[in-house]
């Protein structure tokens, strides 16, 4: 019997209802005269509180608040792909048909189309056995995703008894009938529902160990990211964070992809939705926003709302994985999320922990990012499939050890750690090479070896040894100015520029820099570990630095990345060669000994 | 908003502390109603209710409580949120911090009411911001472009010429091509009353007076009032851009003030306080704000907002600057340094941002409506200053002997590209070409090698030989 009660007070997304002795911890609530979306947060008593997902402005003592019995559920089914969602999964093209270009509260909305049919095609025969997480037939959601039909993972063992042809479905629309042991019938349509807060189960968890491929230079061979990992990019704003994750969530050789925005900005999302139906997949050559999902809770939208958003989005992440897909997502920004909680928190005078936010701020990123993993699936056929979970953090004041960024290194394997100076002078993306870390780069060399080159790692550490030597370097140049040092030395900083210029500096908004294809990293990688490798040779042998400096493959090898497409690895091989011959030339040129 | 019982009097004041008064014996005061609270002398002031339940309802009085007793005051809850009456009889007129006429003119005819919060666009029916704007200035147009539509604040320290920047970029303002004239709302939140009347003198002698509306509230206003005039101004922005398909630019100074009067009221209400005692809701109610620029799909009109914020102590990690800059999109940095050395518009680069030039950029140079190396060429200005700035500290040390030839020309160019690139009269309006010709002047001053960020092709068509 769901609770039936009465608002008594009301401050900001924060209600307190009397009368709501039977409420369920996080039960779903109608709030109010025009049903505002609420859950319940807190229970005393008979005085149920309620954290409200819509605006609150108008509402008053007196109105009536009634428990739905349920908790915060998704609707999972086909008809996600493409859609952009509200926190709470209401499509927010069906709002806007409804209720215009401004949000207004109260507006309903399915979060899937009820009335559209499926070309369902059946996998499963009568007699066949399943358990919870089965297929039991496909639709083909987007011409790039192949929708896997699920059993609701609570289901026990049972027994196919009917099922129906291949043939157009609706949503809700009755494809499986089976019963149990003690003959208990189920009903299966091609869609479940299931509460955002609960981890869907898996059979077994796996290794990270495969590399989830972002054609982002400094990520992919320098801070790389293993499909079903966690990561965070913290920085202070204007360092890139949002372009650094557009990319990731444009490129990334994941089958569905999810884009969080938990308290940002409006027009990034626009962008999205603007940039992803013409970008193509290069693994697929299809538009990305056929595998592309968008939640949208942005900055100035109800702030509880952005509290449920992350959970929405993962949940849908899990059902995309128990398909035996690869899933990214992306939220932007975790410390928004923070901020939600600790508004809530605030409102319900909870003692706070550090700087105002609340206790369980650690355990509930815990939580989060947990969810992630690459993992055995239940059910039949056997299937892996994984989710990689990658927040960006807003320190305020772009400082690390503010408690949300602090609390996030601890529970995340991989760390984009961007840079305010390098975004000042432009050098985007502004990854700090120094202070980010991977702990995958170990366990995703093997595919590296096998997909691309077996010295991949023996490169990558040589590549990596520059850039830390030059900066060790810099702290001498800093004190005695660069001609102090000695030319080994001086070539190092030369090199190191060139790195950082020609490889870890990449251009989102080119169309041929955008995206950096595997082969093409280790080609440039290898590239320029080479040239410092001949140009030691050549100083060695007593060419001055000057001659290495004036090389004319300078240049051309800086361009490469924008003037040599992915497909033309050719003309990088070409590149090597004009370097080895210039190299010859200006060795064997006879000294003349002048300045 | 429910309908029951509006204008229903209450008298029995509880509690009066700071901005905040706390009727009691209320059943049914909405959240966020308006309140006009009577003092014994009959003058009334008008309030809004944060708190609501138990009996009590726990009000914000805008123009403060100095002068209230807790005995002689009466509140009457009107039954409504807060609305601002609304037409195209708006234009040309001066208004108070909460949308009164202050110009001895009478109210003008409304035409419509709307609730001064707002509600938020829909993301999904929000277009795109990619009609570049030529300001004149060639630092924000070749380096910050800024976009019909964008929310680009200007960072500021106390005594620097923002409102001088500000002022010029609403004078100046034009979509190339279009030669379509913004409409300025302005609102002035606890400045004195010397930089508004700078404004109104700026907007009436440009003539721009007509197409403007004002919102003031000065430093000896009261501060709680700060809290709804960039919400008022907002509310008429939305207005004359959406229903009156109108291109509008609204400048806002200064949020620090705004930022404080909402510190204020925590306080009062004894909430936990988040950085430097600001509430920990800052930047949620910030963006209530800020988000209210952009354009929607199938409108005309877009909103284009520039928020003016001075540093306290010329600090950008202080929360204000800070929230801001993780909601806006980008930032003008004025900086010290170039101030003191007398260059106008003082503004610092290296920490400028404009989040929408490159996707606008990418955009518009495929439609051929920009110049195809606007883009490049401003990373590669950027870059070049960056490096100009990084071996001026460093020839500080070991002196100018100490650096080799191209080093030499990046402090030259530094030294250029401030004077001549940067520095431009208050009245100098230059075009997009004006910016271009003499960026392309400043670059050459290098070798074309260090022009890593631009393609081969541009730097053959554009490069002067002569300056090397």
């Amino acid at each position: 019997m769901p609770a039936k009660g009465k608002i008594e007070w009301i401050s900001g997304p924060a209600v307190k209802a009397s009368g709501m002795a039977s409420a369920k911890m996080y039960e779903v609530t109608q709030v109010g005269e025009e049903k505002l979306v609420g859950e319940v947060i807190k229970l005393t008593g008979d005085i149920a509180f309620v954290q409200v997902y819509e605006s609150t402005s108008g509402l008053r003592p007196g109105e009536p608040v009634v428990g739905t019995g349920q908790p915060l559920s998704t609707t999972l089914g086909p008809g996600m792909i493409g859609t952009i969602y509200d926190g709470l999964q209401r499509p927010l093209d069906v709002i806007a048909k409804k209720a215009g270009a401004f949000i207004t509260r109260g507006a309903t909305a399915d979060s899937i189309p009820f009335d559209r049919a499926w070309d369902f095609v059946p996998t499963v025969k009568k007699g066949d056995d399943l358990e919870g997480g089965s297929v039991i037939g496909t639709v083909q959601e987007t011409p790039l995703i192949e929708h896997r039909i699920l059993v609701p993972p609570t289901v026990p063992k049972i027994k196919v008894k009917d099922v129906v042809g291949a043939g157009k479905y609706k949503i809700s629309e009755t494809v499986v009938v089976a019963e149990d042991k003690a003959g208990k019938k189920y009903d299966l349509m091609l869609h479940h529902k299931w509460p955002v807060r609960t981890p869907r189960p898996i059979r077994e968890r796996l290794d990270p160990e495969i590399p989830l491929m972002t054609g982002q230079r400094v990520l992919d061979s320098f801070f790389p990211m293993a499909k079903g990992g966690t990561g965070a990019i913290p920085g202070a704003f204007g360092t890139g964070k949002t372009v650094t994750l557009h990319s990731v969530a444009k490129w990334a050789d994941a089958k569905v992809v999810f884009h969080i925005g938990c308290g940002e900005r409006g027009n990034e999302m626009t962008e999205v939705l603007v940039e992803f139906p013409e970008l193509i997949d290069p693994q697929s050559g299809r538009p990305l926003m056929e595998r592309t999902i968008l939640i949208a809770n942005v900055s100035n939208m109800p702030v509880a709302a952005r509290e449920a958003s992350i959970y929405t989005g993962v949940t849908m992440a899990e059902y995309y994985r128990d398909m035996g897909y690869d899933t990214v997502l992306v939220a932007d920004s975790t410390s928004r999320w923070a901020e939600a909680l600790r508004e809530i928190s605030g409102r319900l005078e909870e003692m706070p922990a550090e700087e105002g936010y609340p206790s369980y701020l650690a355990s509930r990123l815990a939580e989060f990012y947990e969810r992630a993993g690459r993992a055995d699936i239940l059910g039949s056929p056997v299937r892996t499939g994984s989710i990689t979970l990658i927040g960006a953090v807003s320190p305020a004041g772009g400082d690390f050890t503010e408690p949300v960024t602090s609390q996030t290194i601890r529970f995340v394997r991989t760390f984009w750690s961007l840079d305010a100076r390098l975004a000042y002078s432009r050098h985007y993306p502004s990854i700090n090479w120094m202070s980010s870390y991977s702990g995958y780069v170990e366990s995703v060399g093997k595919w590296w070896k096998e997909r691309v080159d077996s010295e991949w790692a023996s490169l990558r550490a040589e590549a990596y040894g520059i850039l830390q030597r030059e900066d060790a370097l810099k702290e001498i140049v800093r004190l005695l100015g660069p001609e102090a040092l000695p030319d080994e030395e001086k070539l190092i900083l030369d090199v190191a520029r060139m790195i950082q210029i020609g490889f870890l500096q990449q251009n989102a908004y080119d169309d041929t820099d955008a995206y950096c294809s595997p082969q093409k990293q280790f080609k440039m990688m290898k590239m320029f570990v080479q040239f410092h490798q001949e140009a030691l040779k050549s100083l060695r042998n007593g060419t001055p630095l000057s001659k290495i400096r004036g090389m004319q493959v300078v240049a051309p090898m800086l361009r490469s990345k924008f003037a040599i497409k992915n497909e033309e690895l050719d003309k990088l091989d070409g590149l090597v060669k004009q370097m080895s011959d210039e190299f010859a030339s200006i060795s064997a040129a006879p000294e003349a000994k002048a300045a | 908003m429910s309908k029951s019982s509006p204008g229903l009097e209450y008298s029995k004041v509880a509690e009066i502390r700071g901005p905040l008064l706390v009727v009691d014996g209320v059943d049914k005061a909405a959240f966020d109603e308006l309140v006009e609270i009577e003092d014994g002398s009959g003058s009334r002031r008008l309030a809004r209710v944060l708190e609501t339940g138990f009996g009590k309802a726990v009000v914000q009085v805008f123009e403060g409580t100095s002068g209230l007793s807790v005995s002689g005051t009466r509140a009457r809850f009107l039954g409504r949120t807060m609305e601002l009456p609304v037409s195209d009889q708006l234009l040309g007129r001066v208004f108070d911090g909460l949308g009164r006429p202050m110009d001895g003119l009478p109210e003008p005819v409304a035409k419509k009411f709307l609730d001064v919060n707002g509600s938020p666009i829909n993301p999904e029916r929000r277009e795109y911001p990619t009609d570049l704007i030529q300001t004149g200035v060639s630092v924000i147009d070749g380096m910050l472009t800024l976009v019909r539509g964008q929310k680009l604040p200007i960072f500021s320290g106390a005594g620097m010429p923002h409102n001088m920047l500000a002022a010029q970029i609403a004078r100046q303002a034009t979509v190339v091509g279009e030669g379509e004239e913004f409409a300025v709302v302005f609102a002035a939140v606890g400045v004195s009353h010397g930089e508004a009347t700078f404004f109104q003198r700026t907007l009436a002698e440009s003539g721009a007076i007509r197409r403007s509306i004002l919102y003031l509230n000065l430093a000896d206003d009261p501060a709680i009032e700060r809290i709804i005039t960039p919400r008022v101004a907002l509310t008429a922005a939305e207005y004359l851009a959406f229903e009156l398909d109108m291109h509008v630019l609204v400048i806002i100074t200064d949020i620090t003030n705004y930022a404080e009067a909402l510190r204020e009221i925590s306080a009062a209400r004894e909430e936990v306080p988040g950085r430097k005692g600001f509430p920990g809701y800052l930047y949620t109610d910030l963006a209530t704000n800020y988000e209210r620029a952009g354009r929607i799909k199938g409108k005309k009109g877009s909103i284009t907002q520039m928020p003016i914020l001075s540093m306290p102590s010329d600090d950008v990690t202080h929360p204000i600057p800070d929230l801001t800059g993780y909601i806006t999109e980008g930032q003008i940095f004025l900086g010290r340094e170039l101030f003191r050395k007398g260059i106008y518009p003082s503004v610092y680069v290296l920490s400028s941002l404009s989040r929408l030039m490159g996707p606008a950029l990418g955009y518009v140079i495929k439609q051929g409506k920009a110049r195809p190396d606007h883009h490049q060429v401003g990373n590669q200005l950027y870059n070049a200053y960056a490096r100009s700035i990084e071996l001026r500290a460093l020839a500080e040390i070991v002196g100018k002997s100490g650096l080799t030839g191209s080093d030499l020309k990046y402090l030259q160019f530094g030294d250029a590209f401030e004077q001549k690139f940067l520095n431009q009269g208050y009245e100098e309006n230059r075009t997009f070409d004006d910016t271009h010709r003499i960026a392309w002047e400043v670059l050459s001053i290098l070798p074309e090698g260090e022009l890593t960020n631009i393609k081969e092709e541009f730097i053959k068509q554009n490069y002067v030989k002569t300056a090397s």
